[in-house]
């Protein structure tokens, strides 16, 4: 019988789950119990819509609403004096309700907090960049855009930025495996060698605990130094540096003349 | 007639020296392994240290060279990617013969620990490999001794050998 | 036989000949100064570069893709890979999120070791940064003297944790172990003989004509740039604006020990170099005060959390339920709470984030990296139009900027 594997979702699982365990929750406090964040939370809620607040871990949570992004941006770095926009990615949660979490991380140096702004979108809807307001974006939106596919408008340069520019699909979707679709596998081969390559050459070893003794033809010629593709013998290989009979020129190093020091000077 | 004798063809003792063309040529090639600035990811790290001060390959002939045209050995060390992988064969491409690749670290070997769609499983995929050398990342110790390994390597050969296809073409 | 045109060679639609006099050159991705495997594609004006765009991506792994697919202790090694000039800043930055996540205590032991080995570290790495930069700026000797005294750091690595580069010496909840005997006499001899070589780097560079006329006003990057392409350690500190983590939201014991931060409001690379230099010092400072601290401390290394933290070997090899819980979480894996966390620590590069998303399950559901030298690299493309050629290199040096950790 061939294995079962979920395409929507290629992550590991747990291959044991108690029926009764229930993941405990990290705490999520309210927002006033923070001084700051309350004073921040009151003049975003006061312009923007906020779907849900909170403090976690010492960071405030803001949810909005996707097309308030920009604003919300400018708002934070010119009324609330957050300065640094230090991450910015998606989370994908395509195979649970076909929606990507997109969340950005600022920092305040002035007032030595961090929060998080997040909203939803859906799998095709495209995304305002924020490249205007801060720079650091630019490169931040185009990793999202390789890794996840997120649409970005507005961006002046959207390319793939980490994977090659012709490189099918995008790596971090929950739905691509960890070791690479067909196009993936064979990439380098296409490339250099050519399709018609792909049967000489053959396909990837991708167990790395595999080792054959007698195969001359790939690496596993372990304590058995022979030619390529030569025939299999077991006869044991001298692993000594230099050669019985010495080496022209080249003196032979006798272990008498070595001094061996105890500890490093 | 002067009453002594001298064996000529022993080594050391009177600067006079007969052995075969073969011979000579790899002791020249061997002792002076010049190889290309290949650093790819972590064990270029320790490949730098082992040019740098403790280590001194200068002493053994290895200088560094930065230009594929000039170098014999191709150190690969460090992670070769699929994006990277084009320019490796490229730069292999422009070594003048003879050349050698010595495959350093893990992940050059197999991929390693990064054993996903991004990484080369296997530098001897793109480019034929005579030493593999393990580790990660392995100590300039062992990148020494996969050197003289291939110094070792180079006196057995023939020196006119034909430029016969390794593995990869 | 390889196809003659199949190697074409790919440049991002830029057509090199043109009608007029300005020049596109490739550099990269394998060029002895490009500090690993950064290419730029740079528009040149005789010698003055117009336009820059930096190409990354040749080292891209996949860590984000394998930590989805680790459980959390395994993937702490591969942490290691990514600044692997500072390799337990990263495993220190990502155990901390991991237990800021569960919210677990570290014994104090355990964090003094930890501050000893970032703070080693970050001389490691200060030391190869003044290294590579003076050899690509021209200065051969320091190279070679800056590496004599990083491998005795490395020599104190080795013998703590037997690895030169890839440590892992931190983990999840703790230390594995405790500092050697004579460790710390050797550690002493260390921090006895840095500050001489410090002044012998700065001897060797600080009037050096040559050096000041290839690093000052060369890469300047103001305040306003600094903030806006999200810069953090040295080369946020060299346009003024004093802000390090380590200082203003201290973790482990560093409110508890005594160190500047040096701050330089002249933007340029020279300042920069400087603040380096005045970094190592106070990273011997650090280990200093640590030394004293340490012999103060009862012997505990890890937390005490059964439901997390496989309890101390002895404890393992005599008790029948130690022994339960370890097989339970080698095998299957921690399961930390339900929720979301971003730490960031101060690493020798800037700041480093780790943004864990966990679902209660073994893997994260989502880990994000925030590498410093990413966003550095970024700015690359604001910093070099209107720079010399030869400038780029010294600009490229002087961000020290990691490839491990820019693709991931």
């Amino acid at each position: 019988m061939r294995q079962y594997i979920d395409k929507k979702n290629t992550q590991k699982k747990a291959y044991y789950n108690d029926r009764f365990y229930k993941a405990p929750q990290v705490p999520k406090e309210e927002v006033d119990s923070d001084e700051v964040f309350a004073k921040d939370v009151e003049s975003l809620s006061s312009k923007f819509n906020l779907k849900e607040t909170y403090i976690q871990r010492g960071q405030l949570v803001v949810y909005i609403e996707a097309k308030d992004i920009v604003k919300v941006m400018t708002f934070l770095r010119d009324e609330l004096d957050y300065n640094f926009l230090s991450e910015l990615s998606a989370i994908d949660w395509l195979a649970k309700s076909g929606e990507f979490e997109i969340f950005y991380q600022m920092l305040s140096t002035s007032k030595r907090k961090r929060m998080r702004v997040k909203y939803f979108i859906k799998e095709k809807q495209e995304i305002q960049s924020v490249m205007g307001i801060y720079k650091s974006a630019d490169w931040a939106e185009r990793e999202m855009y390789d890794m996840f596919g997120v649409k970005i408008t507005g961006h002046h340069y959207m390319k793939r930025i980490l994977m090659p520019d012709d490189w099918h699909d995008h790596p971090l979707r929950k739905t691509y495996p960890l070791h690479g679709d067909e196009e993936a596998q064979w990439y380098e081969i296409d490339k250099i060698f050519g399709k018609e390559y792909r049967d000489i050459i053959g396909p990837e070893e991708r167990d790395s605990a595999k080792i054959v003794e007698k195969d001359t033809h790939n690496f596993a010629r372990i304590k058995h130094e022979v030619p390529f593709g030569a025939e299999y013998s077991e006869e044991p290989v001298d692993t000594d540096y230099q050669e019985e009979d010495g080496i022209l020129i080249v003196r032979k190093l006798s272990k008498k003349d070595v001094k061996i020091l105890k500890e490093r000077p | 007639m002067a009453q002594h004798q001298v064996n000529y063809a022993s080594t050391g003792g009177l600067p006079v020296a007969l052995t075969t063309a073969d011979h000579l040529i790899n002791w020249g090639r061997s002792n002076s392994l010049w190889p290309l600035t290949y650093g790819l990811a972590c064990c270029a790290i320790e490949m730098m240290a082992s040019g740098a001060s403790r280590f001194d390959f200068d002493r053994m002939g290895v200088i560094f060279r930065a230009s594929p045209r000039q170098a014999d050995v191709m150190i690969l060390a460090g992670t070769l990617t699929k994006k990277h992988a084009e320019f490796t064969r490229r730069l292999y491409d422009q070594m003048a013969e003879p050349k050698w690749v010595i495959s350093m670290g893990s992940c050059a070997n197999t991929g390693g620990m990064f054993n996903t769609y991004a990484t080369v499983q296997g530098a001897d995929r793109i480019v034929p490999v005579d030493i593999y050398l393990p580790g990660c990342a392995p100590r300039p110790e062992s990148l020494q001794y996969a050197l003289m390994l291939l110094q070792k390597k180079i006196r057995k050969e023939p020196a006119s050998r034909k430029l016969k296809p390794k593995r990869l073409v | 036989m390889q196809k003659v045109n199949r190697l074409k060679p790919f440049f991002e639609n830029l057509v090199f000949e043109r009608e007029d006099n300005n020049m596109i050159i490739n550099f990269g991705p394998q060029h002895p100064s490009s500090h690993g495997q950064l290419r730029l594609i740079l528009e040149l004006d005789g010698e003055l570069v117009t336009r820059a765009i930096p190409d990354v991506g040749y080292l891209h792994r996949g860590m984000e893709k394998m930590a989805e697919n680790m459980i959390y202790n395994e993937f702490l090694p591969t942490t290691d890979r990514m600044d692997y000039i500072a390799s337990t800043s990263n495993n220190y930055g990502f155990a901390l999120a991991v237990e800021k996540l569960i919210g677990l205590e570290v014994p104090r032991r355990a964090q003094i070791i930890r501050m000893m080995l970032l703070e080693l570290s970050r001389l490691t790495s200060h030391l190869f940064w003044i290294a590579t930069h003076a050899l690509d700026v021209g200065a051969m000797t320091v190279f070679l003297y800056a590496f004599r005294e990083r491998e005795y750091a490395m020599d104190l690595f080795e013998e703590y944790c037997g690895a030169r580069l890839t440590h892992s010496a931190v983990r999840i909840g703790g230390v594995p172990l405790d500092l050697p005997q004579k460790w710390l006499i050797h550690l002493m001899k260390f921090i006895n003989d840095m500050p001489e070589a410090i002044e012998t780097y700065e001897g060797l560079l600080d009037q050096n004509r040559i050096w000041k006329m290839r690093l000052e006003e060369v890469g300047v990057i103001t305040p306003e740039m600094a903030q806006s392409w999200g810069c953090s350690g040295p080369m946020l500190r060299g346009s003024g604006i004093a802000w390090d983590i380590r200082k203003e939201e201290p973790y482990e014991l560093y409110d508890e020990v005594e160190f500047d931060v040096p701050v330089s409001d002249r933007c340029d690379s020279y300042g920069r170099y400087k603040i380096h230099m005045q970094e190592m010092r106070e990273s011997l400072k650090i280990l200093k005060q640590l030394i004293p601290m340490y012999k103060e401390t009862s012997p505990e290394l890890m937390a005490h959390a059964p439901k997390y933290i496989s309890a101390p070997k002895e404890q393992i090899m005599t008790q029948n339920y130690s022994l339960m819980q370890h097989f339970v979480l080698v095998t299957q894996g921690m399961r930390p709470p339900v929720g979301e966390v971003y730490v960031a620590t101060e690493s020798p590069k800037g700041e480093l984030g780790f943004y864990i998303n966990s679902q209660g399950d073994p893997y994260p559901y989502r880990l994000k990296l925030r590498a410093p030298s990413f966003w550095h690299t970024s700015i690359l493309q604001e910093l070099l139009p209107g720079q010399y050629l030869a400038d780029v290199v010294t600009i490229i040096g002087n961000a020290n900027i990691v490839f491990g950790e820019i693709d991931r």
